[in-house]
């Protein structure tokens, strides 16, 4: 009996063995790119990769496999360009054998859906009321930290169910850099990062897991991406700003909040933009990134990688807001610009000026 | 990871054995062919068994080379410490090792008495021709995606849970540690019934199909000598226990591995608690959800280690199925469907 699991798991093994084979044999000519990466800006990269190929006639090839991933198919030189929703620190920018320059492409948002029966909202929270659920330090939704926030509202004597991502997304990773930018203690305690040790709370997996505990279970407040919370229409909380606002999640207010980090970002592309100091910049805010090799090997195929993110920054960034991304900022794409005159191949600069 | 669940899957008919046919075949064809033939044939099928083993130790040898740093850095302390922060890059796999061990023994708790019992009323009892239709239906379940599983268990079985399971549990055995908490809906307790309808038709239709195959003069015996049904049906099961016993180990090998359905349902946290209603985490389920966004290169090689883990589990618990099965059966081979 034994014996026919093991041959089954051979099987298996072997189907998979064959599917990775027919995966890594993609065609590359300079006309044909190919990238892998981060998930969560999957849906606007196919629509301009569609776009631009019927444009141009160039072939974009994207996996979205995750950022991870991505970040190890970069490194071992298997794909053109790679996709991340978190920047590379500068110990992960030394493991890469050479040199990479991050592109932001668009910002995304992360809200908190919540299930509260009979509250009538909006839900007001401040830095403090949401890290402290999240430690697991305020567990009942009447908490007086709570109430101060939302004077006159009727808020439950029920308990508080904070939910988080299971799985190590790019998402969880600007949740915990904003309560990390806003606590010591959380900075302290647990980090940030695409996955964490939770202290407290339940984890479902994906988007679609938090939100379906949050959905089913009263009581509960989950973080997911500001497109999915739009799409199921979730209820999702006011968050107060750095400013002292409260604010309401939208494109235009995560747009904001990197425009309030343009200053930094033009210094250095990998800051992170959340907790931004704008009144109408939603404080949990965060950028995808394309990586790119600064000393592109092949030179034809670098330039198109070149012309295809100049594209991007304008053409493309019309078709953000339709599937729920933030635009970049003027600012911003300003200093992809310049990023993209730094990019070159074999010491000569790809794109004339 | 979806493979893992592909991978215990029943067999249709587990007990025909195809190998027969084409081998003796093709000796026929070699004779008219020469010797020629004979040795191509012979070496073409050694060179497959040959590379299934190559498969296997590549497996082990990847997973061995990738865990190495995490090995160095945590030494045995990782199979003891509940520590599992990919921020501080310090890593133990205890609560993914209790709760794969925890899940998947509430699942055979719930999954082998049930099977074993709708598995004697399918061969014994009913007539047989309800009896193979229903053997049919039942191993429809077995081709259901895990992730339909998984979706099942997250959206309506944790609500039935939430609202009416487990607060009845909470209110009359909350005294137990086993049910202290709050009604989640997901945990421990939900993934182990998902658990347990997963593995349930291998059981069943393995089960069904090894009684079938004991002789039937085994009940004519046994009634002859005046037992009553029940007794006869006792004998015959008995006479079927390496085969059921069999059946169990095919389960629990799917409870060990299954990845995608639990880490739906069992809430992901890497707390060890001794509530059935508390969540939790299994090995499978922390490689599915932290695998592909895992940037430290610490991190990813404690998940290595985290498979390896599993790897040796899984190989340890098969062991100790075989050895169990050499013992309760007194090392007979008898019997069809044995082990």
């Amino acid at each position: 009996m034994t014996m026919r699991n093991a041959s089954a798991r051979r099987f298996t093994t072997a189907l998979l063995l064959v599917a990775l084979a027919a995966a890594a044999a993609v065609p590359a000519t300079a006309q044909s790119l190919t990238g892998a990466g981060a998930t969560f800006p999957y849906p606007i990269y196919s629509k301009w990769f569609d776009a631009y190929h019927q444009k141009t006639g160039v072939q974009i090839n994207y996996q979205s496999i995750g950022s991870g991933a991505g970040i190890q198919q970069v490194k071992a030189g298997t794909v053109d360009f790679g996709g991340s929703d978190a920047a590379l620190t500068n110990e992960r920018l030394k493991e890469l054998p050479r040199p990479v320059v991050h592109f932001p492409t668009v910002a995304g948002a992360v809200v908190l859906a919540y299930n509260l029966p009979g509250f009538a909202g909006p839900l007001r929270l401040t830095p403090e009321t949401v890290t402290g659920i999240y430690l697991g330090r305020i567990t009942a939704w009447n908490d007086r930290r709570i109430a101060a926030a939302n004077p006159g509202a009727a808020l439950p004597a029920a308990p508080i169910l904070p939910v988080h991502r299971s799985d190590g997304s790019g998402t969880t990773n600007i949740f915990t850099s904003y309560l990390s930018a806003v606590s010591s203690e959380w900075k302290e305690l647990v980090g940030a990062n695409t996955s964490v040790s939770w202290p407290a709370g339940i984890g479902g997996k994906g988007n679609e897991g938090v939100a379906g505990l949050v959905r089913q279970t009263p009581g509960t407040i989950g973080y997911v991406e500001l497109a999915y919370a739009k799409q199921n229409k979730l209820p999702v909380a006011l968050l107060r700003n750095k400013t002292g606002t409260f604010v309401e999640p939208s494109l235009a207010s995560t747009t904001a909040a990197v425009e309030g980090s343009a200053a930094l970002l033009a210094k250095d592309v990998r800051t992170p933009i959340v907790n931004a100091a704008r009144p109408d910049a939603w404080p949990i805010a965060g950028l995808t990134f394309l990586l790119l090799y600064k000393d592109q090997k092949d030179a034809a195929k670098g330039r198109a990688l070149a012309e295809f993110i100049r594209w991007a920054m304008h053409d493309g960034q019309g078709m953000a807001e339709a599937l729920d991304y933030a635009r970049l900022p003027e600012a911003v794409i300003k200093v992809n610009e310049a990023a993209l005159g730094t990019l070159t191949s074999g010491g000569k600069p790809l794109l004339g000026r | 990871m979806s493979a893992s669940a592909a991978l215990a899957r029943p067999p249709a008919a587990p007990l025909r054995r195809p190998s027969a046919g084409p081998p003796r075949g093709s000796a026929a064809a070699a004779v008219r062919r020469g010797p020629v033939a004979d040795d191509l044939y012979r070496t073409l099928l050694g060179a497959c068994a040959l590379l299934v083993f190559v498969v296997v130790v590549l497996i082990v040898q990847q997973s061995v080379v990738g865990a190495l740093p995490s090995i160095r850095a945590f030494g045995w302390h990782f199979l003891v410490s509940s520590q599992w922060d990919p921020v501080a890059e310090r890593f133990g796999a205890l609560p993914y090792l209790y709760g794969t061990l925890v899940s998947s023994a509430l699942a055979m708790l719930l999954a082998v008495p049930l099977g074993l019992a709708t598995a004697v009323f399918l061969a014994e009892v009913a007539p047989r021709r309800v009896g193979s239709m229903v053997a049919f239906v039942v191993e429809l379940l077995a081709s259901i995606p895990s992730i339909v599983y998984g979706i099942w268990g997250l959206f309506v079985l944790a609500p039935f849970l939430r609202t009416l399971v487990e607060p009845w549990l909470i209110r009359h055995l909350g005294f137990l540690p086993l049910f202290e908490g709050f009604p989640f809906g997901i945990g421990m307790l939900n993934a182990g019934l998902v658990l347990a309808v997963m593995v349930l038709p291998t059981i069943v239709s393995i089960s069904r199909e090894v009684l079938l195959a004991t002789p039937g003069a085994l009940r004519q015996a046994a009634l002859a000598l005046g037992s009553t049904r029940a007794e006869a049906i006792a004998v015959a099961v008995d006479a079927a226990r390496p085969g059921i016993l069999g059946a169990a180990i095919l389960g629990l090998g799917r409870a060990l591995g299954e990845t995608m359905a639990v880490t739906m349902v069992i809430g992901n946290t890497n707390r060890i608690s001794a509530s059935l209603l508390a969540p939790g985490a299994t090995m499978a389920s922390v490689i599915a959800n932290e695998f592909t966004e895992a940037t430290g290169a610490l991190h990813l090689s404690a998940l290595f280690e985290v498979a390896l883990v599993l790897f040796a589990l899984t190989l340890v618990v098969n062991a100790a199925a075989r050895l169990l099965v050499h013992w309760a059966t007194g090392g007979r081979r008898d019997v069809a469907g044995a082990a």
